[in-house]
């Protein structure tokens, strides 16, 4: 391989195990801080990839939309053609994002209102259930999604400053995308709300006593960690320019996920990225061992990537329950020893 | 009318092959406290394992049916004393990750093994009996009254034998089955052991009224769940209920809405019944 191919695998590499970084940092938020089982990853994923595509793609006839933003956006400015308007087109990307990222919430929060208030087993069932609607969803309703043919079209973002690879300004959107996502969540898990998440996923009946609404602070971290499933969505629509339900395996995605997360480390952000990344590194390795199998193997040779991938799940789950990096909740700002003596 | 009638008789069909899977969840949460979301594809294993003794290795298919359920009550008992036996100290949400982990390395396995393509028991249409305007089929009644059998051997053995009685026991609270001497482990094992009996035979029962498929048991995990949860979980009388209601729900359901949507309606009932009365319909312990 030459060296640029080389490169442009590389960054094709991180595009694709940032995304996944993305989806088990939203991941985290809802597991990790607050204890939400939710086995329905991939269908927000897919619900912010599809609105996402929606609103950028072209107008077809097919179905609903595009909307094509970029190109009206330009329009607006002098056409495509002039600097400014394809400055004002690139930039419209982050609305179709945004978007994607709000319809994934809305779904979150009208699922989450139904459910949120369930037990944890309880509410991992219902969340298949979800993830089996969407996807029947998408692959039945051709007028909004154009069913199995798919959306077309997608934009790549990159306005051609660099011209050796394909991947290398969206590897710069997937980076800026995680660290805005990183230091958000990292933030909130420093601040009470952080706290309450926590302590909600350690005790719920304490947080009761202590007089918050524990169904509203769930509701609220899953319709978190929705939103930013719908950027990773979002963000992966642009990134294959094409979605459609057999580009999906959702039950496949969900799980590489949540293994992503669970070797990481559950409830620390920097394992949540660090498994992202190893955890890709292990699935999109593998494809060289099963691709140097004889052509008429490899349909019967491909699952046994996803059987390695759990084996993984399996010794992490007897060996390093913590994961990789496990969680280093904050020190509380007055420890036991310094407290002043309040019987004083 | 006589739609109505023809879709009930489908939804009772397809209520005996839930109930049997639905058995299964229900008393491992009984016993061990946790939603094991490996068991649709426990099912899917179970069918595959007949497949061989069927129609690879050539037995009759009286022979063939217990041998596949012995070899997939085998396969539980083996996770369980490898992995999940090892988890049991741990939070049951962890035992939970680790059977939908497992739910894939099963998949996985039947589709290295077997391919990813349907299969069949027996090619050829079977002609359904006509009885006035109802259409039956022949393996539609060897799949209800198979099914019956089972869960009446399930009774017996629940209440007539000192495992089943014990195994009730520990349903009912473990701490106290351990005081009275229960041996809990031999207990875990007999669970597994019926488990996977019973998801043996959905998933057979499964692939002779639809095909052989990786993802067949994924598939009706959803309504084994709701079936089990409908009729209370950790009660497997109640499973019976539940297997029931969801599965004729799901094929009555097919007059008024789009087929495809069929799992909606599970997880309609599943989410009405844990909202309204998370005991199931038939009343269940905490």
């Amino acid at each position: 391989m030459e060296l640029a191919g080389l490169f442009n695998y590389f960054f094709f590499s991180i595009c694709l195990a940032g995304i996944y970084a993305v989806m088990a940092l939203g991941l985290n938020v809802q597991w990790g801080y607050t204890g939400i089982l939710n086995i329905g990853v991939a269908a927000f994923f897919q619900i912010g990839a599809y609105t996402t595509a929606l609103l950028t793609s072209p107008d077809n006839p097919a179905h609903i939309g595009g909307f094509d933003l970029p190109g009206t956006f330009a329009q607006l400015v002098g056409g495509e053609g002039a600097f400014l308007g394809q400055l004002v087109g690139q930039a419209s990307i982050l609305i179709g994002l945004l978007g994607g990222m709000a319809v994934a919430a809305l779904l979150g929060f009208l699922i989450g209102w139904i459910t949120i208030g369930l037990r944890s087993d309880y509410l991992a069932i219902a969340s298949i259930g979800i993830s089996e609607i969407v996807r029947l969803f998408i692959q039945n309703e051709g007028w909004l999604t154009n069913g199995t043919r798919g959306i077309a079209g997608i934009p790549r973002p990159g306005i051609g400053l660099y011209n050796g690879s394909d991947f290398l300004e969206f590897m710069v959107l997937v980076v800026v995308a995680i660290g805005v996502v990183y230091v958000l969540i990292e933030r909130a898990y420093r601040a009470p709300w952080g706290r309450v998440l926590r302590a909600v996923r350690e005790n719920e009946n304490a947080v009761l006593a202590a007089g918050k609404d524990v169904t509203w602070f769930r509701l609220q971290a899953f319709v978190f960690g929705c939103t930013i499933m719908g950027l990773a969505g979002g963000l992966y629509a642009h990134f294959t320019t094409f979605v459609s339900p057999e580009a999906f395996r959702p039950d496949l995605t969900t799980f590489l996920v949540w293994v992503m997360l669970i070797a990481g480390g559950s409830g620390n952000n920097r394992g949540a990225i660090l498994g992202a990344f190893a955890i890709w590194a292990v699935w999109s390795g593998s494809e060289f061992i099963t691709s140097a199998f004889p052509v008429e193997y490899v349909t019967q040779i491909a699952p046994l990537r996803v059987l390695l991938i759990g084996v993984i799940l399996q010794v992490v789950l007897l060996t390093r329950q913590q994961g990789l990096l496990p969680e280093r909740p904050p020190k509380p700002l007055v420890t036991d020893d310094e407290a002043p003596n309040r019987s004083g | 009318m006589i739609e109505l009638i023809q879709l009930v008789l489908y939804g009772v069909v397809l209520g005996s092959i839930i109930t049997l899977g639905a058995i299964g969840v229900s008393l491992v949460f009984g016993i061990l406290r946790f939603a094991h979301f490996a068991h649709g594809d426990m099912m899917t294993l179970g069918a595959y394992f007949a497949f061989v003794g069927y129609v690879t290795i050539g037995l009759p298919f009286w022979l063939a049916f217990p041998v596949a359920a012995a070899a997939a009550a085998g396969v539980a008992v083996l996770i369980d004393q490898t992995i999940y036996k090892r988890l049991r100290r741990s939070d049951p949400v962890i035992l939970l990750i680790s059977a939908f982990g497992m739910a894939l390395i099963l998949r996985s396995l039947v589709q290295i093994i077997w391919g990813p393509s349907n299969l069949v028991y027996a090619s050829g249409i079977q002609l359904p009996i006509r009885i006035g305007d109802l259409r039956i089929k022949e393996d539609h009644f060897y799949i209800v009254g198979g099914a019956l059998v089972l869960v009446i051997g399930l009774h017996l053995f629940l209440t007539r034998t000192t495992m089943g009685k014990a195994m009730r026991a520990m349903a009912d609270n473990v701490d106290l089955a351990r005081i009275s001497g229960v041996n809990t482990e031999k207990v875990v094992i007999w669970t597994w052991v019926i488990a996977g009996v019973m998801a043996a035979a959905a998933g057979i029962f499964l692939a002779m009224d639809t095909r052989l498929h990786p993802v067949m048991g994924w598939r009706i995990l959803l309504s084994v769940f709701a079936a089990a949860i409908v009729g209370g979980i950790g009660r497997p009388y109640g499973a019976i209920a539940g297997g029931m209601v969801i599965g004729i729900s799901e094929e009555v359901s097919t007059l008024f809405i789009n087929p495809s949507y069929k799992a909606a309606v599970s997880f309609a009932i599943l989410v009405a019944v844990l909202i309204y009365k998370p005991t199931g319909i038939v009343g269940a312990r905490r």
